[in-house]
């Protein structure tokens, strides 16, 4: 899951670092992610996950590190993830 | 403009006056940079589209696919500058029930639905106003609200 959440912010993040070598708890807002790059990325995670975040996970908390992402789509995951 | 009765009309000049001069205001700004919602728009399409704008907002940004982006960017600005003002402590509003509705005339107005208008009345804020520009690759909003006296329940301050 992991690899995947690493995917999508390469491809949506705009982070001026390399996805790939982002850590699991690395605050990705001081990195440099913006709000609007944000919605991407939550956009596209709902894409390749199939599921969609509800008003209640619509905090920046939600989307502010790698470990972050992966705890919220284990919530919405019909089954519980492997990483 | 219409004729009212003079008492009326006295009543309604003294609360435009209060507003203006008496009330406490919270204020909201935004940049966006129009290239990033183009490739959005590009990438992600009706799915970026339908999450975040409402069907008025969507059939109000027309035009060169540079001039849609633009347009959108400055209403996404909109809705990030209203956030700051409602800072909630908690959720987010969902992006839809901040709305920036064109009027005729072009000028726009700020209206809040759902979760956003709840914060709104729990935060004794009102009267919002819009203001969007975008100037090369940069579109920007700013938003202002009257905060009720004793209003100001809001945890950070309206950072």
């Amino acid at each position: 899951m992991d690899e995947e959440i690493r995917r999508v912010l390469a491809a949506h993040g705009r982070l001026p670092v390399d996805a790939a070598g982002v850590g699991d708890g690395d605050d990705l807002f001081q990195l440099g992610l913006s709000s609007h790059a944000s919605v991407n990325v939550m956009l596209a995670l709902e894409d390749a996950f199939g599921i969609e975040f509800p008003e209640p996970m619509l905090r920046k908390s939600t989307f502010e590190s790698v470990a972050a992402i992966h705890r919220a789509l284990a919530q919405l995951l019909p089954t519980p993830a492997q990483s | 403009m219409s004729r009212r009765q003079p008492p009326f009309e006295a009543a309604a000049l003294e609360a435009t006056v209060r507003a203006a001069v008496g009330a406490r205001c919270a204020v909201g700004i935004d940049l966006v940079d129009i290239d990033e919602v183009q490739r959005s728009i590009e990438t992600l399409g009706d799915a970026y589209l339908d999450r975040l704008f409402t069907e008025h907002e969507r059939a109000s940004c027309t035009g060169s696919a540079r001039a849609r982006a633009a347009s959108f960017a400055a209403r996404f600005a909109a809705k990030e500058a209203a956030l700051k003002v409602l800072a909630p402590s908690g959720p987010r509003p969902e992006w839809r029930s901040i709305e920036v509705v064109r009027l005729p005339h072009g000028a726009c107005e700020l209206h809040l639905h759902g979760t956003a208008a709840a914060l709104a009345d729990a935060g004794g804020l009102s009267g919002f106003s819009v203001s969007l520009t975008h100037e090369a690759g940069y579109a920007a909003a700013v938003v202002v609200a009257a905060l009720a006296q004793g209003g100001g329940a809001r945890p950070d301050g309206g950072r």
